[in-house]
């Protein structure tokens, strides 16, 4: 069978008749077994997406399809899917099996979506290089002694090396526009409260979404329209109605575009994706749009009031995994307190346990004022700041990382130059605003680069027909 | 910000987290390290800025109290490491 890259082609083999759910299903299983070794994939469905096929056949032979028809997902290890395991990648939910399914894949099959599989992470979404799972290490398929980008390696290089159409991913402060930088696809954060979290692993609340990875801008929106929107199981789910994304591809005005000077003139980006980003604004310049350089001087400041909040969410999150109802539980304790202190020690990784006690620290008594608070309130002013930026401007462009795709064990020995990472993807997560990672050319070794597009809250529509149009300018 | 072992400890016990002492050395270093870089904030002045505390613009969203289905007895013990056929065990709580 002839290599599937978009929904669009697979919507229309199925028109013509060229093939069914069932070739296309078995296309996917056969690169998953080909593929392996890049152990994208921590489980795959096959019976069930086999079967799943199937019944979609009938339907689109009755005519009663979803919309998603002969479109193949996975999803993250931190997304419940009844009846299936989910781990977060951590030894502490080894053997849980999800009661019911979250809302954002429940809407996806609504739609006839299959899901073929969930797919390898950093441990809760905690890290930045897909080495923090107990599942093991995500290689990059384009260069397989890299790494793929975290914390959502495993669904960007299902992605990347064609092991399903499109994946959900989870994006708290970069993880899923980091690795779809480093792996050459598309990757959307959307808007804080877009997409429903029920039914996700919480890392840190107020920070994370549910984004989408997929080949082009195109099947991107379209999964994002069909997930997001209100639901009550999620109290913070906004009701602002949702647009149809993929129908509002069509960009012709001519727009306000500022970048920011701290990140292009950031010591720690590299020359090739500098002068990538370059170009794309002096052919935005030519195709007589406004560009302007801005100063951002809270920028240095979006990590560390990243980390102090994100940290605080996750130890009060993350105080849910005690032995006592799911998961893994110590053979080796004396008493309850023990077995609280023994399973959490023995279930965590190195990685998330560094985060709960940093996040205890600046939730204890003697320290709230002076970590939690302060960075409360600096967050309240990037956010206003950001906002401040796009009330003046339509998209802010910046490189998605500072680097392209770095070797394995490279940052493992120093927490904040594996932190450092997320220079750049933060500042739309401190800030609750949409972000999207298109491919922006390669380096010299040939490894993918990323251009990352924000625009304000609740613009997703017009952040995709942006994305649509730079990608069609960008491939010529 | 220098993290001392008996912080650690205290932390640790908070977080109902052990660490051995080679660990705990390992964690005093990185969170002493880490905390040095967090401390950037102190450079910026947030005199008469409110502390964010929400970043979803819903407020009160209620719906009817109705009553529906939710986890049945046995899915709820369903992941349990250890249970009977009512509640979820743990290991003795007073001795």
């Amino acid at each position: 069978m002839e290599k599937f890259i978009s929904f669009d082609e697979i919507k229309k083999s199925l028109e013509n008749r060229e093939t069914d759910c069932s070739a296309i299903v078995k296309y996917y299983l056969q690169n998953i077994q080909t593929k392996a070794h890049l152990n994208a994939f921590v489980e795959v469905y096959e019976q069930s997406a086999l079967a799943q096929a199937e019944l979609i056949n009938e339907k689109i032979a009755s005519g009663k399809a979803g919309r998603l028809a002969g479109m193949v997902i996975g999803i993250k290890d931190v997304l419940c899917y009844d009846a299936h395991e989910a781990n977060a990648s951590s030894k502490i939910l080894q053997g849980f099996e999800s009661q019911f399914t979250g809302t954002a894949v429940q809407r996806l099959i609504d739609e006839d979506a299959i899901v073929i599989g969930r797919l390898n992470c950093d441990e809760f979404g905690m890290g930045s290089s897909n080495e923090n799972s107990v599942h093991g290490r995500v290689l990059n398929a384009a260069d397989e002694t890299r790494v793929p980008g975290g914390s959502s390696g495993g669904s960007a290089v299902a992605v990347q090396a064609n092991l399903c159409t499109v994946s959900l991913g989870t994006d708290t402060g970069g993880s899923v526009r980091q690795p779809a930088a480093f792996t050459g696809i598309v990757g959307i954060k959307p808007t804080y409260s877009r997409v429903s979290r029920w039914g996700l692993i919480a890392y840190a609340s107020s920070f994370d979404t549910i984004g989408v990875f997929s080949k082009t801008v195109k099947d991107n929106a379209l999964v994002m329209e069909i997930m997001a929107g209100h639901d009550n199981f999620d109290s913070t789910a906004s009701r602002k109605p949702v647009p149809k994304y993929s129908e509002l591809l069509h960009f012709d005005k001519r727009v306000k575009i500022a970048y920011i000077k701290e990140t292009i003139e950031s010591p720690a980006l590299q020359p090739e994706i500098k002068a990538n980003t370059l170009a794309v604004l002096e052919k935005l310049k030519n195709e007589g749009h406004q560009v302007e350089e801005v100063d951002f001087p809270l920028l240095k400041y979006t990590l560390p009031t990243y980390y102090i909040l994100t940290t605080a969410e996750a130890s009060s999150n993350l105080s849910r995994f005690d032995g006592v109802k799911y998961g893994y539980r110590t053979p080796n304790a004396h008493n309850l307190e023990s077995m609280y202190k023994l399973t959490r020690s023995e279930g965590f990784g190195e990685e998330v346990k560094r985060r709960i006690m940093l996040g205890t620290f600046v939730l204890s008594a003697s320290y709230y004022d002076a970590y939690f608070t302060k960075a409360q309130k600096v967050r309240r002013m990037i956010k206003e700041s950001t906002e401040d930026l796009l009330n003046k401007f339509d998209y802010i462009i910046m490189p998605t990382t500072p680097s392209t795709a770095f070797k394995f064990g490279e940052h493992s020995n120093d927490p904040v130059a594996m932190y450092l990472e997320d220079l750049f993807t933060v500042q739309a997560s401190v800030s609750g605003v949409p972000a999207l990672s298109i491919p922006n050319g390669k380096d010299k070794l040939g490894l993918p680069i990323g251009l990352q597009i924000i625009t304000n809250s609740f613009k997703e529509a017009e952040l995709y027909a942006f994305a649509n149009y730079l990608s069609a300018f960008n491939s010529n | 910000m220098k993290i001392d072992v008996n912080t650690l400890k205290k932390i640790a016990h908070l977080a109902r987290l052990e660490f051995d002492e080679a660990g705990a050395e390992k964690m005093t270093q990185d969170m002493s390290q880490i905390l040095d870089w967090v401390e950037q904030l102190n450079e910026v002045d947030t005199q008469g800025v409110e502390p964010i505390t929400t970043m979803s613009s819903e407020v009160n969203v209620l719906r009817e109290d109705a009553v529906a289905n939710h986890l049945t007895h046995e899915q709820g013990l369903k992941n349990a490491p250890q249970r009977d056929s009512d509640y979820f065990r743990v290991p003795k709580v007073m001795e």
